[in-house]
């Protein structure tokens, strides 16, 4: 018989942008934990080993390790760039323009946890990419915005307001690797399984 | 050391750009690590073949419209399948549209909410590349232009036409990868232009 997907008839899936702590249901099967192997374990490094998510991506785990350190080189790394809360903002903004609310849950309680802006992250869930923002947060999300697009509209007006707003080239490096990135992990997300609410039995 | 973004720039050794990306060191060298375990030399070609991983990646650079990095892949694809190549190219102009576009669970976002390209690959298409790389098309082509149209049924089709469930992590590794690859190219060739 041929495998079959993993279905969530009883999931009612969350219909709205929220800053809230949300859960992820797979449709394929995860690997077992008992099934690890020490290759997979040196994969999910930084990761939990009880997340279905990361569980599921651990099928590929030379991929899954590649990623993970570039994520956390992305978003973590502080040897000049962009300041982290305006990653975590170019992260929300592209998963709003993808339309992941699990992936815009995540980074947008980060934004909000590491710029104490919760109103102005909440108003970017809620209005979009076009929500009214100060000049450094406006020139951030519509360049990660645009790259998200396909094709991509990242053009050099984008380059221009980020300077204009007072981000050298390293920060703007960061802006484009970080909405890259979420262009990775949004797909990931979206098509792998289904965000789920927090307190589902 | 081969860095496939470096190239397709333009970045040269000493030079601007390749100061900033040095300050990224990991991304950097993990981008390419995880192109050459997904495209370049995989571990496990039994869950998905060198031709069908870059039949997809040729698919996903061509679709976004990605010009340097459609040319990379269309030139490795022609090295390993050219019939397959060929196929794809004629496919191409009906199935590139603009993205992303799709549909949100009922609710306070159904007013934005957009329909677009729901692509099936044509007869022709099937006949030429086997129903097995044409239903992962179709789903590159969903996780391209609305990947919010996602759902479990995508999958049952991808497993129907024989794809492992380990297959399937890996071949939507390899779309969302070069997704991301492909900005990180578009992102630094214009930061070039601009300086």
């Amino acid at each position: 018989m041929t495998e079959q997907v993993i279905r969530h008839p009883d999931n009612v899936e969350p219909n709205a942008f929220t800053q809230a702590q949300l859960e992820w249901e797979p449709w394929l099967e995860p690997k077992p934990i008992e099934a690890l192997t020490q290759t997979d374990r040196e994969a999910l490094k930084g990761r939990r080993a009880d997340s279905p998510y990361f569980r599921l991506l651990v099928r590929d785990p030379i991929v899954l390790g590649a990623r993970t350190r570039a994520d956390i080189d992305i978003f973590t790394n502080e040897d000049g760039g962009l300041p982290r809360p305006e990653r975590e903002l170019a992260a929300t903004a592209a998963s709003r323009v993808n339309g992941c609310l699990y992936c815009a849950s995540v980074h947008s309680r980060a934004a909000t946890e590491l710029s104490g802006r919760r109103d102005d992250v909440q108003r970017l869930l809620d209005d979009g990419i076009d929500s009214e923002q100060d000049e450094r947060w406006t020139a951030v999300i519509e360049a990660a915005a645009a790259l998200t697009e396909t094709p991509s509209q990242f053009k050099p007006a984008h380059v221009a307001a980020l300077k204009a707003a007072g981000f050298d080239d390293q920060a703007i490096v960061d802006v484009i690797q970080s909405a890259a990135f979420f262009n990775w992990a949004n797909r990931l997300m979206l098509s792998l399984g289904e965000p789920a609410p927090p307190a589902r039995g | 050391m081969s860095d496939l973004v470096h190239d397709l720039v333009g970045i040269t050794p000493g030079d601007h750009l390749d100061t900033l990306r040095a300050k990224r060191p990991i991304a950097r060298r993990d981008a390419q690590a995880s192109y050459e375990e997904l495209i370049v030399s995989p571990t496990d070609l039994d869950r998905a073949s060198a031709a069908e991983r870059a039949a997809i990646g040729y698919w996903v650079a061509a679709l976004s419209q990605a010009a340097a990095l459609g040319e990379h892949y269309r030139a490795l694809l022609a090295s390993l399948d050219p019939a397959v190549l060929d196929a794809l190219v004629t496919a191409i102009p009906e199935a590139t549209t603009t993205g992303p576009y799709g549909a949100y669970p009922p609710g306070p976002l159904s007013v934005e909410d957009e329909d677009g390209l729901h692509w099936t690959a044509p007869a022709a298409l099937h006949s030429a590349v086997g129903d097995r790389l044409a239903a992962a098309l179709e789903h590159t082509h969903l996780l391209t232009f609305r990947p919010r149209d996602s759902n479990p049924k995508a999958l049952q089709a991808l497993l129907d036409a024989g794809w492992t469930t380990d297959g399937i992590v890996t071949i939507s590794q390899l779309v969302a990868f070069i997704h991301f690859q492909l900005r990180v190219i578009a992102g630094l060739t214009v930061l070039k232009e601009a300086n």
